[in-house]
């Protein structure tokens, strides 16, 4: 079987980002990239099960301009074994990020495909789910724990009450939370072997997708600020606090 | 053309969250109508039909709606939701899993997490952790939308309306469920909870939560965590607050061992009165607190549980 995995460079998750001034978006000028940390976990979980002997073969596509070749190189480094760019001149909107996703899977023929289930730039938490409903499949959203049996995959997924299990028929999408692995570091020798990996570029167009707008960006303003407050010097001075000032108690 | 929103629950009671989208959806326009779907699920259409500013409750109750399959649902709130002109949902985990289908399905895009209502096709929702605000226009017919409930109000009762009962029954039999582990517990829920004491790696392990949670049953608030809390398996998933947590924005929020990553700030910095109890003094969480202590918590916990 072979998995499908998507990945998606974003700013590093360590960096607190920067509105410019003209609030048209966040700087990202010289500003650290990563793959990011969902699809990390998706990228470790797909290379798990071909370690187990679940999948023979993981193929990872990334969607953007020329730098996203970094993260495809980064899952490679992780044990997948060849790449796919759909070069774009801006990051598309989740939607045409779908469409394009679906014309690779149309083609690829996976049996799985794995991603994460939100970027931490946008926080949009939907392409899978657009890709699943796009491609007619099941989704396993959310998930913290993957069993694959015959053409069944059982997923554990994360929800408000606590944690629910679906089995879905394969092929499926699944998409990542947390909790479902801790990704492996890339070994020196490895990141060299990624280099010499397969990765095919392709355009939109090849693959027949229009990228039509559905949504402009207006602005971007930064948060109201909190107001740092006061360090208290004891537990009674904290109750005396929150009773008389702040009135919470 | 109306306004679709769809109600979140568990086919007994009426979730909350469906209310604060009902608030945020009468910002966008005048006439709402509120889907249940679910099974066997008829006392829900009933408290739903008396949320305030709701014109009509449509009630799709089939076995395919029981345990809101995203596919099922996907496809039931793509038939209904095209004759109108938003589709709104709560940003719970149900929403976040079957509206981007419903979206893809009416080729139109999904606008997350919204923060506010700026006008009937322009909203802002966070970005980056909640680092930045978009703010956001949509360019298609139909806008489907998920609402961060704790930037809107709860809607209350008003006059009670209609229910339809309609029959469309979508079963894809893509999915099927298998089991749900329900976290029991007596107090109050999360998101909904005036006051929430949250406890982080700084506690150590799963049996000291029992400090804040003597603490939380004295003032009837909820128990979170950090990522870190419950990726050490301290306490289970659905205790985490944060950017892929849960958003909370409690009166009162008590962090007791947490640093403040910004992923568990993005989760709580909303609150209206934050109070930090840490060790270490230069902890990032002290930058958002009202009130910040000093401290060993395992020093602080008992000495507060009795002074309450
Ligand atoms: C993609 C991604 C998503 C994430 N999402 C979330 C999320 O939703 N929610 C979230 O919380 N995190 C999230 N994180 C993790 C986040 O980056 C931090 O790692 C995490 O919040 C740290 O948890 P913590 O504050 O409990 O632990 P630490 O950072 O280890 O802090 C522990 C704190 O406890 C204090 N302490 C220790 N002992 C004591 C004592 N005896 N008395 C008093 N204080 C003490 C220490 O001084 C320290 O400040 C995410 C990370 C990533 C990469």
């Amino acid at each position: 079987m072979k998995i499908l995995v998507s990945v998606k460079r974003v700013i590093d998750y360590n960096v607190k980002v920067r509105v410019k001034s003209d609030n048209t978006d966040v700087d990202l000028a010289n500003v650290k990239m990563a793959l990011n940390p969902f699809c990390e976990i998706a990228v470790e979980e797909a290379v798990r099960l071909k370690e187990a002997g679940t999948a023979s073969e993981v193929v990872v596509v990334s969607i953007g301009p020329k730098p996203c070749q970094e993260q495809i190189r980064t899952a490679l480094a992780l044990g997948a074994d060849r790449g796919i760019q759909v070069e774009t001149e801006e990051m598309p909107e989740s939607l045409n990020v779908a469409k394009l996703l679906a014309k690779v899977i149309e083609e690829e023929q996976p049996g799985l495909v794995i991603m994460g289930k939100q970027a931490i730039d946008s926080d949009n938490n939907q392409t899978g789910q657009m890709l699943a409903a796009l491609t007619d499949m099941p989704q396993g959203t959310f998930a913290s724990e993957v069993k694959i049996d015959g053409d069944k995959v059982n997923v554990t997924r994360e929800v408000d009450g606590g944690l629910q299990t679906v089995e879905l028929n394969m092929p499926a999408i699944v998409t990542t939370d947390l909790r479902l692995n801790e990704p492996r570091y890339a070994s020196l020798p490895n990141i060299m072997k990624a280099k010499r990996k397969p990765l095919d570029v392709k355009t939109p167009a090849e693959l027949g997708v229009e990228l039509k707008a559905h949504t402009k960006l207006l602005k971007v303003t930064p948060p109201a600020e909190r107001q740092a407050g006061i360090k208290v010097a004891s537990v009674d001075e904290l109750v005396e606090k929150l009773k008389n000032e702040a009135k919470v108690l | 053309m109306a306004i679709l929103i769809i109600a979140e629950h568990d086919n007994r009671t009426l979730k909350t969250a469906t209310r604060n989208a009902v608030t945020a959806a009468t910002q966008m326009g005048d006439e709402l109508h509120l889907l249940v779907a679910g099974s066997n699920c008829k006392a829900v259409a009933v408290a739903a039909s008396e949320i305030a500013g709701i014109n009509r409750v449509l009630l799709s109750d089939d076995l395919a709606y029981e345990h809101q399959l995203a596919e099922n649902m996907g496809k039931l709130v793509a038939e209904i939701g095209k004759d109108y002109s938003h589709i709104v949902v709560p940003a719970t985990t149900s929403g976040k899993n079957f509206l981007p289908r419903v979206a893809a399905l009416l080729d139109v895009a999904q606008i997350s997490d919204i923060t506010a209502v700026e006008s009937e096709n322009t909203f802002q929702r966070p970005i980056y952790a909640g680092n930045a605000i978009a703010t956001v226009e949509s360019l298609d017919a139909i806008k489907v939308i998920s609402v961060r409930s704790t930037a809107f109000e709860p809607a209350g009762n008003g006059p009670s309306s209609e229910i339809s009962e309609l029959n469309i029954s979508c079963d894809c039999k893509l999915s099927a469920f298998v089991e749900e582990v329900v976290a029991e517990s007596d107090r109050p829920e999360l998101t909904s909870a005036e006051i929430i004491i949250s406890g982080g790696r700084g506690m150590g392990n799963g049996e000291n939560f029992t400090l804040l949670e003597q603490v939380a049953d004295k003032l009837g608030a909820a128990v979170g965590a950090s990522r870190a809390a419950v990726d050490a398996g301290f306490v289970p998933n659905d205790m985490q607050v944060g950017q892929t947590g849960k958003i909370v924005a409690p009166e009162l929020y008590i962090a007791v061992g947490i640093s403040g990553a910004i992923q568990h700030l993005a989760g709580m910095k909303d609150s209206k009165v934050i109070v930090a109890i840490n060790k270490d003094e230069e902890a990032p969480i002290f930058s958002v607190a009202d009130y910040g202590l000093v401290a060993d918590l395992f020093d602080v916990m008992p000495e507060l549980q009795k002074q309450l």
